[in-house]
């Protein structure tokens, strides 16, 4: 090789070496490769060179040019990743900055009342209303409660000073049992219902709050026995806890609407509040037979259709699934409180993704 | 009701502990409420001697005394403040480890003023068991050291209290319970036959029975030559582990049979009865002061007992003080009544009496048992007070209370669950007192004893109207006939023991149930999810609020205040949720949580009715983006919650009318109403009426909005048609008209949009300027327009075309002119 070619490539090499950035790199190609550029020009006087020199000295030309071509590209390539890497150190930004997540949030109680929702329509029953605003013949004649007797005095009730057409005295439901009377007036047996609501009692304390929630359920068909009242509030409590082998007694008790009446408690410990270990039981639900003088108050054959009847307080089951110490804390509106034991409204209440 | 284990073993033979006791209790709907065992809870206290005392070298009040409290506690130091600590005294003693009810806490070893301690000398206070004392206690000499002190005061008799159902006044008496406890297998039931004492002279006060519906059987005794004084003391301590106030041996007796027998007694002093006859009668208004001081004007509701100078008992509930008996008492007249229930409850509640008779009477006592607790009263006078008995006189006569129940055997299986065993049926009813009538292989009949008024009761019905006479009349007849037997189904079941009814899953009723909630009831638990989703907290607030926060947020009715409020606050059905939201946020804001996001879906209450509203409250500042200024929460962030929610719920929200029209509580130019036509009114939002903002102490504006859930016209779900999806790309335009300050955006939006209802799929809002670029008085309101070809590709001449149109109506609904 000449010194020409040699020095062409030297200037070449050294000139990519100090080219820094992707421009500085441009130039050294056109100068390189470019039209005027001397080797391009070398390669365009070939056809003047002597023919017996023109294959030597092409071979040479090319092979130089080639070189080179391939020097230039290796150094865009490094120019390249350096021009990425420094964008993206320009563009880097404090990804610990804080982000604020501001999720609503779901009510417990209406968690537990989905919940048992979910539950009992699994077994076939469905959702009853009635009002807050009832009469005491729904609230407490219908279902066997007669004038004088001594459970009304216990049930605290709120009156208003309203009476219905009918002379009846307008009153806040005590129990959501009204709703049981409201749908055998309604409906034609065979019935499942269950009925969640509000309910109120004038009583204020630590344990007892003015207003809280009930959920009574009702059954209606024929051929029922007491031992399907038991089959079913047992599936219901270990289906709700989830706890198959959840220990559940059922003890004598009364209630003017049902007989037999019994109260049913589930197995737990006191002292770690763990359900369905240890030797202490906790009331949790009442229950009964309804009785047959409730059954044809509304028009309906006792002979004919046997009906069990259960209510079981919102809160109480809510408190114990979820370890909640207060019931007031459920209608304070905290939003400490709401946002510890809320829920979110993505999540579902469905069996199949367990309750 | 409290009864004690050894007084329940008066009439039961039983060697079942306390534990085993409480759990046939339990069983059989007598349920335990709570077992108090003081040899379980103060066993630790022992009696000890003092055998030095010597001043604390560190205080002045303190001394330092070594104790003998018997085995294991010989030499016990003990720092005591007690002023009557002194060498010799026998006193009681806790060592380390006890725990001290009177006190509550439990004792650990440790230093007093740099003196050890180990223990605690006591006072009857700090046992729990008696009132204050100046000092601890001083016991007898010859007190034995070293024995628990309850054992040595005979405190060592458990309690059990159990609570008594409406329906079982019958197991209000010690006896009862022991009977049942018999039939559950916890023993037997001991032989209970009075001795009758015959009368040794004829009553000298008589009864004159004026009022036979309130107490149709009444029986009474002269017992002369009594001497009263204080009962012994077994006798005390019972009624004081039962929770009765030892007063007298008379008085104290009759408290005993109301305990022993459930049969309430009264005793009157026969030297301050005015004249001879005792009647019972309705009260006249006359005022009488009874035996807790208090003075009590009765009603010609009430049965009475009087004399001739007035009344001196209110009959059932609590005597009179003036013929109430003394420690001078010497001839007294003994009155054991049957009354009627109703009267006896209905006058309780007249007049506030709540006494262990009241609830006896109320539930219904036995209705034959007079004569055979007379005489036991009898007896255990002369025993205890001496003196000699007249003959028993009588008004009215033994209602009859007999009456029969037929159980057939299949229906215990059938309706109860649990087949029993005929001979089984026939021995746990013939334990629990019912007489066998007549048996066959299929039933059995039996008659009702006399103290069970809860079985074959009668009772009113209260048949709906609804239902047709004929039919009414034939379905009392079969719920009556039905009752006697269901009521021995519950009392073999409950003796058997609910456990032991085998537990059967109910049928399935449908393979697949259907849905449990209806569309209605659905949408509802949508709505609170969308709100959740918008990320508002979900709160359940009490459905009465203070009628001066309902008034002002829209109603505040008299009809709707309850009578019997637990407090003012809480006096008034709410008109909105929004009665509850507000004060709730407010609470949040004083404890220092000022941005606030919350909603309720709950009911709120008009004269109209019920309806169901989802109400929420925005506050203080929406979450900050961390380049962005925190934006304080605005009318648009509510605004958008209710669309969301409404668009959620399947309402046409492009055909909603945004009005101005809404309630007082609304800031009356930030707040609008949404509806379907002029009537479907769906929603509210909008910023809290200035005047209110004040009033509930906001340093800034709420946000707030209503959803009349009920309002929205539920359609079912029907198959959608499938969709036009034109392949032709849509193109936007954007026009600014000036129009006066007044002019609605809304206006100019749908003004827009009426231009072409087929091409134009969408208008919106990009700017509103006011400013010096456009007219005083002006605005200018910029939108943006999309075109979406149909069929094929618009040509320029076309879009020019709708274009025109766009700004002619524009200027013809708004008087607005492009820019």
């Amino acid at each position: 090789m000449d010194q020409d070619l040699e020095s062409i490539k030297q200037d070449t090499l050294s000139a990519l070496d100090q080219a820094q950035d992707l421009r500085a790199w441009d130039a050294v190609r056109v100068a390189t490769l470019g039209k005027s550029a001397p080797l391009t020009q070398k390669l365009k006087e070939l056809g003047k060179c002597p023919p017996e020199l023109r294959k030597e000295r092409g071979g040479i030309l090319n092979r130089l040019r080639d070189e080179l071509t391939q020097a230039i590209e290796t150094r865009k390539v490094v120019l390249e990743e350096r021009a990425l890497n420094e964008k993206l150190n320009a563009e880097a930004i404090d990804v610990t900055m804080p982000v604020s997540v501001t999720a609503g949030m779901l009510h417990p109680l209406r968690r537990t009342i989905e919940e048992i929702i979910a539950i009992f329509g699994a077994m076939g029953f469905k959702v009853a209303e009635g009002p807050n605003v009832d009469t005491d013949w729904f609230n407490f004649s219908a279902l066997n409660i007669d004038e004088n007797h001594p459970a009304r005095a216990d049930h605290d009730t709120f009156y208003l000073p309203t009476k219905t057409l009918d002379g009846q005295q307008n009153l806040l439901r005590t129990q959501t049992s009204t709703v049981q009377i409201r749908t055998l007036l309604d409906q034609e047996p065979p019935i499942r219902i269950i009925a969640p609501g509000r309910t109120y009692r004038a009583d204020h304390d630590a344990t007892h709050s003015p207003m809280f929630h009930q959920c009574e359920g009702m059954v209606v068909e024929k051929g029922l026995t007491l031992g399907h009242l038991k089959g079913c509030l047992v599936d219901f409590l270990r289906a709700f806890f989830g706890i198959p082998h959840l220990p559940v007694r059922f003890r004598s008790s009364y209630f003017p609407f049902t007989e037999p009446s019994m109260e049913i408690d589930i197995g737990w410990n006191r002292k770690t509040g763990e359900l369905g270990g240890g030797s202490d039981w906790l009331e949790i639900l009442g229950a009964g037979m309804m009785h047959s003088r409730v059954l044809a108050n509304c028009g309906v054959d006792p002979r004919e259709w046997q009906a069990f009847a259960f209510g079981m307080g919102i809160e109480r089951l809510t408190m114990l699934k979820y370890g909640i110490s207060d019931l007031r804390s459920f209608y304070e509106g905290d939003v400490r409180w709401l946002r510890h034991y809320g829920f979110s409204s993505f999540r579902s209440v469905a069996l199949h993704e367990g309750i | 009701m409290k009864f004690t284990l050894s007084w329940l073993r008066d009439h039961l033979d039983t060697t079942k502990s306390v534990d085993e006791i409480c759990t046939a209790l339990n069983s059989i709907g007598l349920e335990v409420e709570s077992v108090e065992d003081p040899s379980k809870t103060l066993g630790n206290f022992r009696i000890a001697r003092i055998l030095t005392a010597s001043q604390h070298p560190n205080a002045d009040r303190l001394q330092v005394c070594q104790v003998n409290a018997g085995e294991g506690f010989e030499n016990v130091q003990v720092v005591c403040g007690a002023p009557n600590a002194r060498a010799g005294l026998v006193t009681i003693f806790a060592p380390v480890g006890t725990y001290v009810p009177g006190s509550d806490i439990t004792l650990k070893a440790g230093k007093i003023r740099g003196e050890q301690s180990n223990g605690m000398m006591c006072s009857t206070e700090e046992l729990g068991l008696g009132a204050e004392q100046d000092g601890i206690m001083e016991l007898p000499e010859e007190a034995p050291i070293g024995t628990a002190y309850v054992d040595f005061a005979k405190l060592n008799d458990p309690v059990i209290e159990i609570a008594i159902t409406p329906n079982r006044g019958d197991a209000l008496s010690i006896r009862n319970i022991a009977r049942d406890l018999a039939a559950v297998g916890i023993g037997t039931l001991k032989p209970w036959e009075p001795k009758v004492v015959e009368g040794e002279f004829s009553s000298e006060i008589k009864w004159d029975n004026q009022f036979k519906a309130a107490c149709p059987w009444v029986l009474g005794r002269t017992i002369a030559n009594v001497k009263n004084g204080p009962s012994p003391e077994w006798l005390q301590a019972r009624l004081r582990a039962v929770g009765v106030r030892p007063i007298s041996l008379l008085v104290d007796i009759t408290n005993f049979f109301t305990f022993d027998l459930g049969r309430p007694l009264h005793v009157f002093d026969v030297d301050k009865i005015t004249g001879k006859t005792l009647a019972i009668c309705p009260g006249q208004g006359e005022k009488f002061v009874a035996l807790d001081g208090k003075e009590y004007q009765v009603t010609d509701k009430d049965c009475v007992i009087a004399d001739q100078s007035g009344v001196q008992s209110l009959a059932g509930l609590m005597g009179g003080e003036h013929t109430g008996v003394t420690e001078e008492t010497t001839t007294v007249f003994v009155e054991c009544a049957l009354f009627n229930p109703v009267t006896i409850a209905l006058s309780g509640r007249r007049h506030f009496i709540t006494t262990d008779a009241r609830q006896r009477f109320e539930r219904g006592v036995d209705q034959a048992l007079l004569p055979q607790a007379m005489e036991a009263a009898t007896q255990m006078i002369l025993d205890l007070c001496g003196g000699k008995a007249s003959e028993v006189v009588i008004a009215g006569e033994e209602p009859e209370w007999q009456r029969d129940a037929t159980l057939r055997y299949s229906s215990l299986e059938n309706f109860g669950g649990l087949a029993v065993d005929p001979e089984r049926v026939v021995n746990i009813l013939t334990s629990l007192g019912f007489g066998v009538q007549d048996q066959n292989d299929q039933s059995v009949t039996v008659s009702v004893p006399s103290w069970r008024n809860d079985i074959v009761m009668s009772m009113s019905m209260a048949q709906h109207p609804s239902i047709a006479a004929d039919k009414a009349d034939q379905l009392k007849e079969i719920a009556q006939a039905m009752e006697g037997e269901i009521d021995l189904i519950e009392e073999i079941l409950r003796i058997e023991g609910l456990d032991h009814v085998p537990a059967v899953s109910l049928p399935v009723n449908q393979a697949v149930p259907q849905a449990a909630v209806t569309a209605e009831q659905e949408r509802l638990i949508l709505c609170a999810r969308l709100l959740a989703a918008r990320g508002l907290i979900e709160t359940v607030g009490f459905s009465f609020v203070d009628h001066e926060v309902a008034a002002r947020l829209g109603d505040a009715p008299e009809d709707l205040r309850l009578l019997n409020p637990i407090s003012s606050d809480m006096d008034q059905l709410r008109p909105t949720p929004l009665a509850s939201l507000l004060p709730t946020v407010q609470r949040n804001i004083v404890r220092g949580w000022g941005n606030i996001a919350f909603f309720e879906v709950g009911p709120a209450f008009s004269q109209d009715g019920e309806r169901r509203v989802a109400a929420g409250v925005r506050y203080g500042y929406m979450p900050r983006n961390i380049d962005g200024k925190a934006q304080e929460v605005s009318l648009w962030d509510v605004k958008t919650d209710v669309y969301f929610v409404l668009d959620g719920l399947g309402v046409a929200v492009d055909s909603l009318q945004v009005t101005k029209e809404t309630p007082i509580y609304y800031h009356p130019g930030r707040s609008g109403r949404l509806s379907l036509g002029p009537k479907n009114i769906l929603a509210y939002f909008g910023e809290l009426h200035p005047s209110l903002v004040k009033e509930f102490g906001f340093d800034q504006a709420p946000m707030i909005f209503e959803i009349m859930t009920d309002n929205i016209i539920f359609k079912k779900a029907q198959k959608k048609k499938a969709p036009f999806l034109p392949p032709f790309q849509p193109l936007k335009r954007d026009f600014a008209f000036v129009v006066k300050l007044d002019v609605e955006v809304g206006k100019v939006l749908s003004a827009a949009k009426q231009a072409d209802r087929q091409l134009l799929t969408n208008v919106e809002l990009f700017d509103v300027y006011v400013g010096d670029k456009v007219a005083e008085g002006h605005k200018s309101v910029a939108i943006q327009v999309t075109l979406q070809p149909q069929d094929r590709s618009l040509k320029d001449e076309e879009i020019e075309a709708v274009s025109q149109k766009i700004i002619k109506e524009v200027a013809r609904l708004t008087g607005g002119t492009l820019r």
